[in-house]
C-alpha cells in the first residue's frame, strides 16, 4: 500500500514536470559536439580462418547534439555513432548510443530515451555493470557500449542516491562477422538470436540501484532483473553458426572504493542467477599513484586486481581465476600524454593477455591514440583460445569538433 | 662573577630576542591572513568562465576553456564544481572537489566517453593543472589552517603599498617549502605570489591584475599570470562572468551533478 502512494506520488510529480515541460521555447539553440576519426588496425598474424585479413582501416563518426531549455532544468541529448569497417560487415554499424530527454528537479532526475550508464570501479573487468549491452564488434576490450531504450528516475536522498530503471527493449550484444577477426572459428549468427523469455526481446528489464559516498567510501548495490547482456553461444542445428541464446537473470551486485591518500581500494562482486548457472564473480584490487616521480609531471599509477569466479570453467569465463597487472602514465603536459599498459595472467593455465593503451593531443583539435592488443593462450578450452593469433596494433587519428 | 653574569645574560638575550620577534611577526602574519580571509567570507556560490592560456618556452600557446563554480563552506574548505569545455577532446569532463584545510580533499572526477564518475586520490597537490604552471593547490580554496603566517616585510610594489608575508603549508604532499605572498594593505587582495619549491629555490611567480569589485565587497582578479621561473613557461588565466549568491547549494555539489554537466 504504501509502495503503491509513493508510486501514485511519483506518476503525480512526474506528470506534473511534463506538463511543465510542455512549454519549450520555440527556438532552441543546438550544441554540436563530437568527433570524426580514422583508425588502422594491423593484425600480426595471418587469420587461422580462412576470410579474415591482416589490414583493417576504418572510419569513425560520433556526433553530439545538445540543447537545453527551462533554465538548464530540461534537456535533450542525441548522440549517434557510425563505425565503417574496411574488413568486416559486421563492424560496420551505427548505433543511437543516446537519445534522451533529461527533466532535473532539486531531489529527484528524470531520463527517458535512449542512454549510456556505467556502473563500478574496477578497472580489469566491469562485473556489476550490467545496463548496456557491449558493442564487441567495436571493440573487443567490452568497454564499448550499446544505447540502452530506458526510463531512469534518480532520487537523492540524505542517505544516498537510488536510481530506478525499466528496461523496455533489449539490445543484441554485437559480434564479429565472417570477414572480421577476434572470433572463433564459427560465426555467430545474430539473426537467429534466440531468448528464453517468451517476450524475447521485449521483455521488460527493471533494475535499482542505492550508491552514496560515505567519507573515504563510496558504495553502490544493485540488483538487476532481465535478459542477461552475455549470451551464450550454442551450435545451430547445421554446426555451421552459432546462435545467442539470451537467458533472464537477476544479478545482484555490489561495488566499493576505499580511498585513502594515494591508495585506491576496490571491490566488485555479482551473484548472477539463471537457469543454467548461478554463480558468484569478484574483481578485487588496489591501484597506487606516485605522483610527479623523479621531479618531473609524470605521474604513475600502479593496478593490480584479482579476478574470481566460481563457475571455474574456461569455456563461460576466461577470469575465473586472474591477476591484472597495470600501469597508468600521465605526463600531464599540455598534450595530455597518457599511457596504459596491462596483463591479465591466468594463474591456472599461465595464458596472458596483453594490453597497450596511448594518446596524445595534436593542436587543439586532433587526437592521437595507440592500442595493442596481444595474447598469449595455450589452454585449448579457453574462451580467448579462438583469438590466440588475433594480436593486434592499432592507430587513431580523430579530430573532435 | 660580574662577567659571568652578563655572559648569561647576553645569551639569554641572544636566544630569546629573535623568539620574541618570531613570534610578533607570526602574530601579525597571521592576523593579515585572519583579515584577508574574513574579507572574503559570505559570498555564498559563484559561478565564472575562465581562459586559460598556456605559452611553452616559445611562446606557443595552447588555450582550455573551464567554467568554475564553488560553494562557500563555513568552517570547512569550499565544494568547486569544474567543467571543461576546451579542448574539445576533453569536452563535458568534470571535476568535483570538497576540500578541507588538513584532511585530505574529496574529489571526484567525470569521464564523459566511458560515462564514468571515478573516485580520485587528492594526494596530488603539486602536480600540473590541465598541463598548466597552476598546481592543483595554487587553486584549491584558501584556508587559515593549511599555513603558518610570518609577516615579513612592507613594500610597495608596482605602486601598491603592500605586507609581505611567508606561509608554510601545513598540509602534506606539498611542492613548496614556502610561499611569499604581497597583500596591499587597503583592501587585501594578493598581489604577487613567490613560491619557493621543496629545495628553496624560486620555482614560479604568480601575479594578480585586473581587480573587479562584486556586490560591493568581493575583489576578483581576473588576470592571473604563473610565470614559472625555471622552465621558461607560462600560464595565464582570464576569469570574465563572475557571479555570485546564484542560489546553489550543497545539492549542486553531488556526485550524480556530474554526469549532466555540459
Amino acid at each position: 500500500m504504501i509502495l503503491n502512494a509513493n508510486v501514485k506520488l511519483w506518476v503525480k510529480k512526474i506528470a506534473l514536470a511534463l506538463l511543465g515541460g510542455l512549454a519549450v521555447p520555440s527556438v532552441l539553440a543546438v550544441e554540436l559536439s563530437g568527433y570524426a576519426g580514422a583508425e588502422y588496425r594491423y593484425f600480426l598474424h595471418d587469420s587461422a580462418l580462412p576470410f579474415p585479413g591482416q589490414h583493417v582501416p576504418s572510419l569513425v563518426l560520433a556526433p553530439e547534439f545538445y540543447t537545453e531549455w527551462d533554465d538548464g532544468q530540461q534537456s535533450l541529448l542525441f548522440s549517434p555513432f557510425l563505425r565503417l569497417d574496411g574488413e568486416d560487415a559486421e563492424r560496420t554499424h551505427g548505433d543511437i548510443g543516446e537519445l534522451q530527454w533529461l527533466l532535473v528537479r532539486d531531489d529527484w532526475e528524470l531520463r527517458v530515451g535512449v542512454g549510456k550508464v556505467f556502473w563500478g570501479v574496477a578497472e580489469s573487468q566491469h562485473l556489476v555493470d550490467v545496463i548496456n549491452q557491449t558493442d564487441l564488434v567495436e571493440n573487443s576490450d567490452t568497454e564499448d557500449k550499446l544505447g540502452q531504450p530506458m526510463i531512469n528516475l534518480s532520487v537523492f536522498r540524505d542517505w544516498g542516491t537510488v536510481d530506478l530503471f525499466v528496461m523496455p527493449y533489449f539490445r543484441e550484444r554485437t559480434f564479429a562477422g565472417r570477414d572480421g577477426r577476434l572470433r572463433g572459428p564459427l560465426v555467430v549468427d545474430t539473426d537467429a538470436a534466440a531468448y528464453e523469455s517468451g517476450a524475447g526481446r521485449h521483455h521488460l528489464d527493471v533494475a535499482v540501484r542505492w550508491s552514496h559516498s560515505l567519507g573515504d567510501w563510496d558504495i553502490g548495490v544493485s540488483h538487476f532483473y532481465g535478459t542477461n547482456r552475455e549470451p551464450q553461444l550454442l551450435l545451430n542445428s547445421t554446426a555451421t553458426a552459432l546462435i545467442p541464446f539470451y537467458e533472464t537473470m537477476h544479478q545482484t551486485g555490489l561495488d566499493a572504493q576505499y580511498t585513502a591518500e594515494a591508495w585506491l581500494w576496490k571491490l566488485e562482486t555479482i551473484r548472477r542467477e539463471t537457469d543454467a548457472d548461478t554463480f558468484f564473480a569478484l574483481t578485487g584490487g588496489v591501484e597506487y599513484t606516485f605522483y610527479s616521480v623523479f621531479e618531473t609531471d609524470v605521474d604513475v599509477g600502479l593496478i593490480a586486481e584479482y579476478l574470481f569466479d566460481d563457475r571455474d570453467d574456461a569455456r563461460k569465463t576466461a577470469f575465473e581465476d586472474d591477476v591484472l597487472m597495470g600501469a597508468r602514465l600521465t605526463w600531464n603536459d599540455t598534450q595530455s600524454t597518457a599511457l596504459l599498459f596491462g596483463l591479465i595472467q591466468d594463474l591456472s593455465s599461465e595464458d596472458i593477455g596483453w594490453n597497450i593503451e596511448a594518446s596524445r593531443r595534436i593542436g587543439d583539435r586532433w587526437k592521437l591514440s595507440v592500442e595493442g592488443r596481444f595474447f598469449s593462450v595455450n589452454d585449448n578450452t579457453s574462451v580467448l583460445y579462438p583469438v590466440r593469433r588475433d594480436d593486434y596494433f592499432q592507430l587513431e587519428l580523430a579530430r573532435y569538433f | 662573577m660580574g662577567i659571568k653574569m652578563r655572559n648569561y645574560l647576553l645569551l639569554l638575550l641572544l636566544a630569546v630576542s629573535p623568539f620574541v620577534l618570531a613570534e610578533t611577526n607570526a602574530e601579525k602574519g597571521h592576523a593579515i591572513a585572519l583579515e584577508t580571509d574574513n574579507r572574503d567570507k559570505g559570498w555564498q556560490d559563484s559561478f565564472a568562465e575562465m581562459r586559460m592560456v598556456l605559452r611553452n618556452r616559445h611562446g606557443k600557446e595552447s588555450v582550455r576553456l573551464i567554467r568554475v563554480t564553488n560553494l562557500e563552506m563555513d568552517g570547512d574548505g569550499d565544494k568547486g564544481l569544474t567543467v571543461f569545455d576546451e579542448p574539445r577532446d576533453i569536452k563535458g569532463t568534470a571535476f568535483l572537489s570538497y576540500s578541507h584545510a588538513l584532511v585530505p580533499d574529496e574529489q571526484w572526477i567525470y569521464l564523459p566517453a566511458l560515462k564514468r564518475v571515478k573516485r580520485i586520490s587528492s594526494s596530488n597537490k603539486s602536480g600540473p593543472f590541465m598541463g598548466s604552471e597552476f598546481a592543483y593547490e595554487d587553486i584549491s580554496s584558501f584556508e587559515i589552517p593549511k599555513y603558518s603566517y610570518l609577516y615579513l616585510r612592507d613594500e610597495v610594489i608596482n605602486g601598491i603599498d603592500c605586507f609581505v608575508l611567508e606561509l608554510r603549508p601545513q598540509y602534506k604532499h606539498s611542492g613548496y617549502i614556502k610561499s611569499h605572498v604581497w597583500v596591499d594593505k587597503v583592501e587585501y587582495r594578493r598581489q604577487k605570489i613567490d613560491y619557493y619549491d621543496r629545495k628553496d629555490s624560486l620555482l614560479k611567480i604568480q601575479t594578480f591584475s585586473d581587480y573587479h569589485l562584486y556586490l560591493e565587497r568581493y575583489w576578483r582578479a581576473h588576470t592571473m599570470t604563473m610565470d614559472n621561473q625555471q622552465n621558461g613557461k607560462s600560464t595565464t588565466l582570464h576569469w570574465r562572468d563572475f557571479k555570485f549568491k546564484t542560489g546553489l547549494a550543497d545539492d549542486d555539489f553531488k556526485k550524480n551533478d556530474l554526469k549532466r554537466q555540459r
